[in-house]
């Protein structure tokens, strides 16, 4: 058993590594009623094309699978997962994220028991073809409570614009035409495939005591047979700097039009330290350019182009990445031209100290408040082991950023051979 | 945990001294009784609030002061709850032991906090109508985007349809054509009366000294607060001859179906908890009827749930289903329904249904805002209980008194969101 100690932020975290490759990480809570486990794997919508387990040839999968597999895991025993485990005052969920799939469980007693539960129901699938019919149903309201979802809508109209051929740019649920076409056998595959112990993590975070619960998980591992691990093979696609649309207008019903920037990240394959201090410069960036205390924003608030729903974020996996800026315009034209303007400002301009000392104590404190929730914990630190980088690296690293630092990104990211817009507007 | 309350000036301070959270969190809760020809300029006022005070004179400044204080966060909010139309102002600021430069921030929130709601910046005895112009653009735009989000536009009629001879059919925000009639001096008049006989609570969650937090509060609040309580506690005294059945046709992907019962009870009853069990049993989780049947058994839907308004004495079921089904769901929904009323489910859904309420109130402990909920619970209550004290009474509740509680409830509206007919006909 390894132990970390924060000791900023007065967090100690424990981990160990089991000889199938299972990593486990557990930081306990004093005070704390909740324990919280997410039990992740590396595996998200936009791995569709790799070499299965034990094949010699790659195979692309019906978009919308890993969400399905989500499901099925779910759902996969005769009692539903969710009544079992409110049986025991628990609560079980999962999502699907585009490198994602993680299983989530909420409890405040019975924890050994309920921990056992998760790693058993992820571990021990079980497929038929009926269980598989019956999901399509239920999956295809999904995609319909999504398809008038303006918001969602934008979103993967502006991954579109901005992507080629990444699968980032299909929707995390497939459509209902792919969907329908997912059978068993591919669910197997995937399942197989992606759901080594070697390519996941199982974080836990509450009142618990680490030793007895690493030792709970080693025992239930080894009553199981995992083959030997094997690297996974994945087939990147092919997608330059280049955007596919700079531009383009979507119909939907709604009253107020909706308007979206969008940059494509030109060097996706960061990773690490390097991905981090990258990441936090470019929300610290969009935190001076927009963040409601920054000219643009007053300006766009009080012309009444904007108002609190213009917002922005920053993605950024192994292989894509991309930052967002916009939300509901009565003026969309007028957004994009401060827009445009403000980045054009701000390439040409030294930035302020005062701007970055203000943005960066903005972030730490936000950062503090986020760290309260135990769900965000462990959801970001795996992601950032995924992305081999430290969640708790975060503030050393927001304290030491410089200006220099900052104009560097700003330059290299916010290119207009990388830009898009988008705008949602009625009929 | 344990929330201590006392009046200061005549405000009502809660507070709970915790250490196991990273930051401090505020909120201020100001109640009045809901009037229907002031709604929308009541929904103006912290927006115009927040646009400006005799310190920090705009937006902007506001933001900035935020920032500096390590990202303070300063969210306002209007909603309704039973006979009351309620304003929020939500503040979290970073706890100074995880700063690496420590600094008080408790006062000087309280103050920003104090200087907001009391000192506008005022313009010829009223609010400056610069602000009032542009946050009444801002509201009118909030008003209109509320129904582009579908889900949120069914909820919004079914409660139009259920309360149409109460103020509660109207939406906290108000009403969209009588924005244009408000006016610095109209929106100022209800400020003020606001502050003279709205009920005002103070909730601070955090690390911190009582008694100095008291003194501090007593002098920066230092107003004087002359709420009287007028009991608007409703009795619901509708007699339903018949469901209501309204539908409106939308350009939608799909079919969103909200009922609205009134179950005649709310928190204010000392039974209360058995209506809460019921509805635990009926559709608050995944384990419940709704879920059960409407997705598991018959994958008719993805989402489907029901909703108390513990003060309103409202329960709503809402679920999303293709166009074709409306028929079948509202029967499978009342099935579970008579099921309930019935005792139609075992010793055993209840004590189920218990423990995951129990577990969702201890889960609420770890979170401020869980905490400041079950605060508000109490001053809903009328009279202040511990978190044992509502585990206590959950545990106490019988199958027989689920049964009682779910004979009360009456439907009283089923609401469809259907399609215009630009294809085949549903039905």
């Amino acid at each position: 058993m390894k132990e970390i100690k924060y000791n900023q932020l007065d967090e100690v975290i424990f981990s160990e590594q089991y000889s199938n490759g299972l990593e486990v990480f557990i930081l306990p809570k004093k005070g704390f009623h909740k324990t919280f486990a997410t039990f992740t794997t590396k595996y998200g919508s936009v791995d569709n094309h790799f070499f299965p387990v034990g094949k010699d040839s790659p195979i692309i999968v019906p978009d919308g699978i890993a969400h399905f597999l989500e499901h099925k895991i779910l759902e996969s025993k005769k009692n539903g997962i969710f009544q079992r485990f409110a049986k025991q005052g628990a609560s079980a969920n999962a999502f699907t994220s585009f490198t994602r799939t993680a299983y989530t469980l909420s409890a405040t007693s019975n924890i050994s028991k309920n921990i056992t539960m998760l790693l058993d129901f992820v571990q021990e699938p079980y497929f038929t073809d009926d269980l598989v019919e019956k999901e399509k149903g239920i999956i295809e309201q999904e995609i319909k409570m999504y398809d008038d979802n303006p918001d969602w809508r934008a979103r993967f109209g502006l991954l579109e614009n901005l992507y080629k051929n990444h699968p980032a740019k299909i929707d995390i649920a497939g459509t209902v035409n792919s969907i329908n076409q997912i059978t068993k056998e591919d669910l197997y595959t995937c399942y197989d495939t992606f759901y080594h112990p070697n390519n996941m993590l199982l974080f836990i975070v509450g009142s618990v005591n680490p030793e007895a619960v690493i030792k709970l998980i080693r025992n239930n591992q080894k009553r199981k047979k995992f083959r030997e691990p094997k690297e996974i093979i994945r087939i990147s696609s092919n997608e330059d700097a280049k955007v596919n649309r700079s531009s383009s207008v979507m119909k939907f019903p709604i009253q107020i039009p909706k308007v979206f920037i969008g940059y494509k990240e030109l060097n996706p394959m960061r990773q690490g330290k390097g991905l981090l201090k990258y990441e936090m410069i470019l929300n610290v960036l969009l935190e001076l350019m927009f963040g409601k205390g920054s000219q643009a924003y007053e300006k766009m608030y009080d012309k009444g182009h904007v108002d609190e729903t213009f917002t922005f974020d920053y993605t950024n996996e192994k292989g894509f990445g991309f930052s967002v800026i916009g939300g509901d315009s009565r003026n969309p034209e007028e957004v994009i031209k401060i827009v445009n303007e403000t980045i054009d400002n701000f390439k040409e301009k030294a930035i302020k100290k005062e701007d970055v000392q203000r943005v960066l104590k903005k972030k730490i404190g936000s950062f503090l408040s986020a760290i309260n929730s135990p769900q965000f914990i462990a959801n970001q630190f795996t992601r950032y082991r995924f992305n081999e980088m430290d969640l708790f690296d975060v503030l050393p690293t927001l304290e030491n950023l410089t200006e220099k630092d900052i104009e560097k990104v700003l330059h290299l990211h916010f290119c207009d051979e990388s830009k898009t817009t988008l705008v949602l507007k009625k009929n | 945990m344990h929330i201590s309350s006392s009046e200061q000036n005549g405000l009502h301070l809660h507070l709970c001294n915790i250490d196991k959270f990273k930051t401090t969190s505020i909120m201020l809760m100001i109640k009045a009784p809901l009037q229907e020809d002031i709604i929308t300029a009541r929904a103006l006022i912290p927006y115009v609030l927040n646009g400006g005070t005799t310190n920090y004179p705009n937006r902007k400044q506001i933001r900035k002061k935020l920032d500096e204080m390590y990202g303070a966060t300063l969210y306002s909010d209007v909603h309704k709850k039973g006979e009351y139309h309620i304003i929020t102002f939500e503040m979290e600021i970073s706890a100074e032991q995880y700063l690496s430069t420590p600094i008080c921030l408790l006062e000087s929130s309280l103050h920003l906090l104090h200087d907001i709601v009391y000192n506008p910046k005022i313009e010829n005895g009223v609010f400056d109508s610069s602000i009032v112009e542009q946050e009444k653009r801002s509201l009118k735009q909030r008003i209109i985007s509320m129904y582009d989000d579908k889900m949120r536009y069914a909820s919004l009629r079914l409660i139009e349809e259920m309360f149409k001879n109460e103020p509660y059919h109207i939406p906290a925000y108000g009403r969209e054509e009588e924005v244009d009639s408000l006016n610095a001096l109209t929106v100022y008049q209800v400020y003020e009366k606001l502050l003279q006989n709205a009920r005002f609570d103070l909730f601070i969650v955090g690390e911190v000294n009582e008694n100095e937090i008291k003194s501090m509060v007593q002098n920066i609040f230092s107003e004087q607060h002359n709420y009287s309580d007028i009991q608007c506690n409703f009795t619901d005294e509708q007699n339903i001859d018949e469901v209501k059945i309204v539908q409106d046709k939308l350009d939608v992907e799909q079919g969103k179906l909200f009922m609205g019962y009134r179950t005649f009870s709310t928190i204010q009853d000392e039974n209360y908890e058995a209506t809460r069990v019921a509805n635990a049993i009926f559709g608050r989780f995944p384990s419940s009827k709704l879920f059960i049947n409407l997705r598991e058994k018959e994958s008719l839907a993805y989402f489907t749930l029901s909703q108390l308004e513990s003060n309103k004495g409202l329960l709503i079921t809402m679920t999303g289903i293709d166009f074709n089904n409306y028929k079948y769901a509202v029967q499978i929904i009342r099935e579970q329904e008579y099921a309930l009323k019935n005792g139609d489910f075992t010793e055993a859904d209840v004590d189920q249904a218990k423990s995951m309420l129990i577990s969702q109130l201890l889960e609420a402990c770890d979170t401020p805002l869980g905490i400041i909920d079950i605060s508000i619970q109490a001053v809903d209550r009328g009279f202040s209980d511990n978190v044992n004290d509502q585990i206590r009474r959950i545990q106490m509740v019988s199958k027989d008194d689920v049964i009682h509680s779910a004979n009360k409830w009456d439907l009283d509206t089923i609401y469809f969101l259907n399609r215009n007919e630009r294809r085949e006909e549903g039905e």
